[in-house]
């Protein structure tokens, strides 16, 4: 089943705010019950030097993303990068977000399962 | 099964659904009748396509199995959970029946309208109060602590409420070349990711962010922003008001204010009475002198000059205003009395705060203050957003006004960019809020005479049209000055949300001849109602939305049952009250409240949302300098100054102190270190989450996932030392009672802190007593107090209190 990943998430963790809308977004596209879903948001509190702190929050894909192929195969955006709250996630051809990966830096680029 | 079975309805979040303050256009997706999706509209102006997790969990919302689908009313005692099913018509009669009954003997007054946060709700439960005839409208929290405050408080110095600027006004938002990308902008105790509260949408900080904006986070947690923050300022929680002297004490110092602002617009030069402290009056001059003008030096003419309020400008040509300086005034008696100005009042009390007593007070270093208030005042624009904490705190008018002074001093004040005022669009407003009329009034003046606290607090009488929350819950049980015996009570969880003290609420609850309930879902506050209706989500009513521009329409999708929009209710009811009634049909209401838009409901419908021109007082920018503030339409602000008041007049007539300034609040470390002693952590509640508005949404699976249990956030170091884990459950007490929680281990919060989620019950307990749906178990107002409300009746200590913890099962009484 090997199959050479074409399309990605380019996620900019420098902006995503935790607010889990891409987890509900994907939980309504698929009617998934509750604890199962496309998409996990992690909350990671970095311990910094000199009793700092810095909270970030990352969108991981799970094994259940699909890229929400009935979705773009329409034209229409991921359900998750449609409602993104702070519009800090994007869909693209790989080849395409991994050179937007270099504009700016605290960015993840997925491919998923 | 195919899209073409599907059609979509455009329309407007707010209130039951999201829970939040609304804003966000939608495409519901109905198949059959049913719901099947909610998308966020990409060509609305507001949320731009984007929509919350709460929002797009609502197929899970409106038929949910525990909906309440029909009326019911209760067949046992209060509390004991049993119901029988009614028809409507049913219902309405026996309210109908019960309430004029109470009417007849007691008085309309006698009868309380609660609601809980101020959504979709406000309009039409005080149209239902004045129908009866109560001005008796409770928003049910502890000194009116959200918004209310902070609404009064810009009215008071400013005339007006304003907000920081996203371009929201714009119909091109950021891409209009009106607005400006704020340089800075302070973001003070408030977190985005959750909940959009306050009638604003809270990515749009992100978006700025994206175009520039440099944060300041004030937060004694490590907020999101704060992580992001060029300068984050960790304060201790209820010193919010000796931070900002700090701020203005570097802006005054540091000479890096405005001068333009301060001399033309504020009331810098107005003389204050040495032997008072007073403001001088020109009724002190002279026979005849007007009580409501005001007086300065003038330095060309080298003598007094009136300020004739109502004109807004000097009685004498070419007055050059002392800003600074004693001076002596002949009064009406002849005496000389000798007057500072208020820019020398304001400095003095400024100077009170150097950077050193600041960071004594705050902990936060004089160094971080200096540098983080020269770069608030050297960036243009700039702006500041608040969140709820300012209003939590009782001292909150003298906090917002040291706020407000900061925005005003900078020149920040409704220029793009910045502090921008926030009317309604159109100036279409359903009903009395403050600084606002509505369509929907009661009758006449006399009616309002018996509210509760407008004989006692200042603001009651000027801004704010509700109760006063301690004293109406105080006088459920003296009924004094008169008694109360009904409660009218809708979307609103006094006990398991808003109430602080909730038992006593119970109590009060228990004390009623007549408790009626309104809501989506049955909770431990219905448990104690006689009936209880079921009310609509956002999808299931049409609606009207000028909080605050654009205005919006809100456009029925679906029906579930008998659930019934809370507007259909009330106006039933409120026909039957009232043989006046002003509005035979719903629509002629909604038509009645857009007027001035110039539109009809069905137009508005069909467009979705409207703008307000340039021009219109509802358009920014730079109102008061363009004569659109003021009914007048002279140049200025709505205060009595008709300037923006560094000291306050009105506060000066309600015997409060005029200047802002800090008073520690009543149960902190600092307050009561015999408290601390016992109890040595400050006790923080209310931090938000993205998945819950308040007491809301815990039974909805999506969300609940997210959030699954009541936490506490405990710093690492302080969890060791008291032996407790990550995810242990551990008790939080102090000398009101104990609550359980679970830990959350975090670094966001500092060792000398922790912080409790607030509205925890358990809707998959039962809901009969004693269980009441767990309300008992984890409800953190059960350890705060009523009756701590401000001077002026507003604030309440929610942010700032004292406890202990210790693990569950290792320390038990």
């Amino acid at each position: 089943m090997a199959r050479k990943p074409e399309y990605g998430l380019l996620i900019d963790y420098e902006y995503c705010t935790g607010c889990y809308t891409c987890q509900v977004a994907c939980a309504q596209e698929y009617q998934w019950p509750a604890g199962i879903g496309g998409i996990q948001v992690l909350e990671v509190v970095q311990r910094l030097p000199n009793d700092r702190a810095y909270l970030a929050y990352l969108p991981f894909p799970t094994e259940l993303c699909i890229l929400c192929a009935p979705r773009t195969k329409k034209g229409l955006e991921p359900a998750c990068v449609k409602h993104c709250m702070a519009g800090c996630m994007k869909y693209g051809r790989l080849e395409d977000l991994s050179k937007e990966l270099g504009n700016k830096p605290r960015m993840v680029l997925w491919s998923p399962r | 099964m195919g899209a073409k079975d599907v059609h979509i309805v455009r329309t407007t979040t707010w209130s039951a659904g999201p829970g939040c303050h609304g804003g966000c256009g939608v495409l519901a997706h109905i198949r059959d009748g049913k719901l099947v999706k909610l998308e966020g509209d990409p060509d609305h102006p507001w949320n731009q396509g984007r929509l919350c997790a709460r929002a797009l969990a609502m197929t899970q919302y409106v038929e949910h199995p525990e909906r309440l689908r029909r009326p019911v009313k209760r067949v046992g005692k209060r509390g004991e959970g049993r119901w029988e099913e009614i028809s409507w018509d049913e219902a309405y009669d026996l309210v109908e029946k019960k309430m004029k009954a109470i009417r007849e003997e007691f008085g309309p007054e006698s009868v309380i309208f609660s609601m809980g946060t101020g959504r979709d709700i406000g309009p039409w439960i005080c149209m239902l109060a004045y129908a009866f005839g109560s001005p008796n409208v409770m928003f049910a929290l502890s000194g009116n602590a959200c918004y209310t405050p902070r609404f009064a408080a810009l009215d008071t110095v400013q005339g007006e409420y304003s907000v920081f600027d996203a371009g929201q006004w714009l119909p091109d938002r950021y891409e209009d070349p009106r607005f400006e990308v704020p340089a800075c902008m302070i973001v003070w105790g408030y977190n985005i990711p959750a909940t959009c509260p306050d009638n604003l949408f809270g990515h749009w900080i992100i978006d700025l962010m994206k175009r520039g904006t440099k944060i300041i986070s004030i937060d004694p947690r490590l907020s999101w922003f704060a992580s992001r923050a060029k300068y984050w300022l960790r304060l201790r929680p209820g010193t919010d008001a000796a931070l900002a002297m700090g701020f203005l004490n570097v802006i005054v110092n540091e000479d890096l204010y405005d001068h333009g602002f301060l001399e033309k617009w504020t009331n810098a030069a107005h003389l204050i009475r040495g032997d008072t402290g007073k403001l001088l009056r020109e009724s002190d001059l002279g026979e005849g002198g007007s009580g409501e003008n005001f007086v300065a030096w003038d330095d060309a003419a080298n003598q007094a000059a009136v300020w004739d309020a109502e004109q807004v400008e000097y009685k004498a040509p070419d007055v050059k205003p002392a800003l600074s300086g004693d001076c002596e005034v002949t009064l009406a008696d002849g005496d000389m009395v000798v007057c500072h100005t208020v820019w020398d009042a304001f400095r003095a009390e400024v100077g009170k705060y150097s950077l050193d007593k600041v960071e004594k007070i705050t902990g936060v270093q004089a160094g971080d203050i200096a540098q983080a208030t020269r770069f608030y005042a050297s960036s243009k624009p700039a702006s500041i957003h608040w969140g709820v904490p300012i209003d939590m705190t009782p001292a909150v008018t003298p906090l917002c006004q040291a706020i407000a002074s900061l925005w005003a001093l900078t020149g920040n004040l409704d220029v793009p960019g910045g502090n921008v005022f926030s009317r309604f669009a159109f100036d279409a407003v359903a009903y009395a809020l403050p600084g606002a009329e509505g369509v929907i009034k009661l009758k006449n003046k006399e009616q309002d005479k018996p509210r509760i606290g407008a004989d006692r607090y200042g603001p009651f009488n000027k801004f704010i049209w509700r109760c006063q929350t301690d004293l109406a819950l105080e006088q459920i049980f003296t009924g004094e000055p008169y008694p109360i015996k009904g409660l009218w009570i809708q979307t609103c969880n006094l006990l398991g949300g808003i109430g602080l003290d909730p038992k006593r609420w119970r109590e009060a609850l228990k004390k009623l001849d007549l408790v009626v309930a309104v809501d989506l879902f049955m909770n431990s506050t219905t448990q104690y109602a006689d009936i209880v209706l079921p009310a609509a989500s956002f999808l299931e009513k049409d609606g009207v939305r000028s909080w605050w521009v654009p205005l919006q329409s809100i456009n029925k999708a679906i029906t579930v049952d008998e659930c019934r929009p809370d507007v259909e209710i009330n106006f039933e009811l409120a026909r039957r009250f009232d043989p006046d009634f002003k509005w035979k049909t719903i629509r002629e209401l909604f038509d009645d409240i857009i007027k001035p838009s110039g539109l009809t409901f069905e137009e508005l419908q069909q467009k979705g949302w409207a703008f307000p021109p340039e021009g219109h007082p509802s358009c920014p920018y730079r109102r008061h300098e363009k004569g659109l503030l003021r009914a007048d339409k002279k140049p200025g602000f709505q205060t009595p100054t008709g300037r923006f008041e560094l000291y306050s007049t009105l506060r000066e007539d309600w015997g409060l102190e005029p200047l802002p300034h800090h008073e520690e609040p009543p149960l902190t470390p600092v307050s009561r270190p015999d408290l601390a002693k016992d109890y040595p952590l400050i006790l923080s509640t209310g931090r938000r989450s993205p998945a819950f508005f308040h007491a809301e949404h815990r039974m909805i699976p999506w969300l609940r996932e997210i959030d699954p249990d009541p936490v506490v956030e405990i710093h690492p170091d302080t969890a060791a030392e008291h032996g407790i884990g990550n995810g242990e459950w551990v008790w939080v007490e102090n000398w009101m009672g104990r609550v359980k929680f679970k830990a959350k281990v975090t670094l966001v919060v500092p060792t000398w802190m922790v912080m409790a989620a607030h509205g925890w019950w358990f809707p998959e307990k039962p809901g009969a007593e004693p269980t009441l749906y767990g309300v008992w178990e984890s409800n953190v107002n059960q350890l705060i107090p009523m009756n701590a409300q401000g001077k002026d009746g507003l604030g309440a200590p929610i942010k700032h209190l004292l406890c202990k913890i210790y693990k569950v099962g290792r320390k038990e009484e």
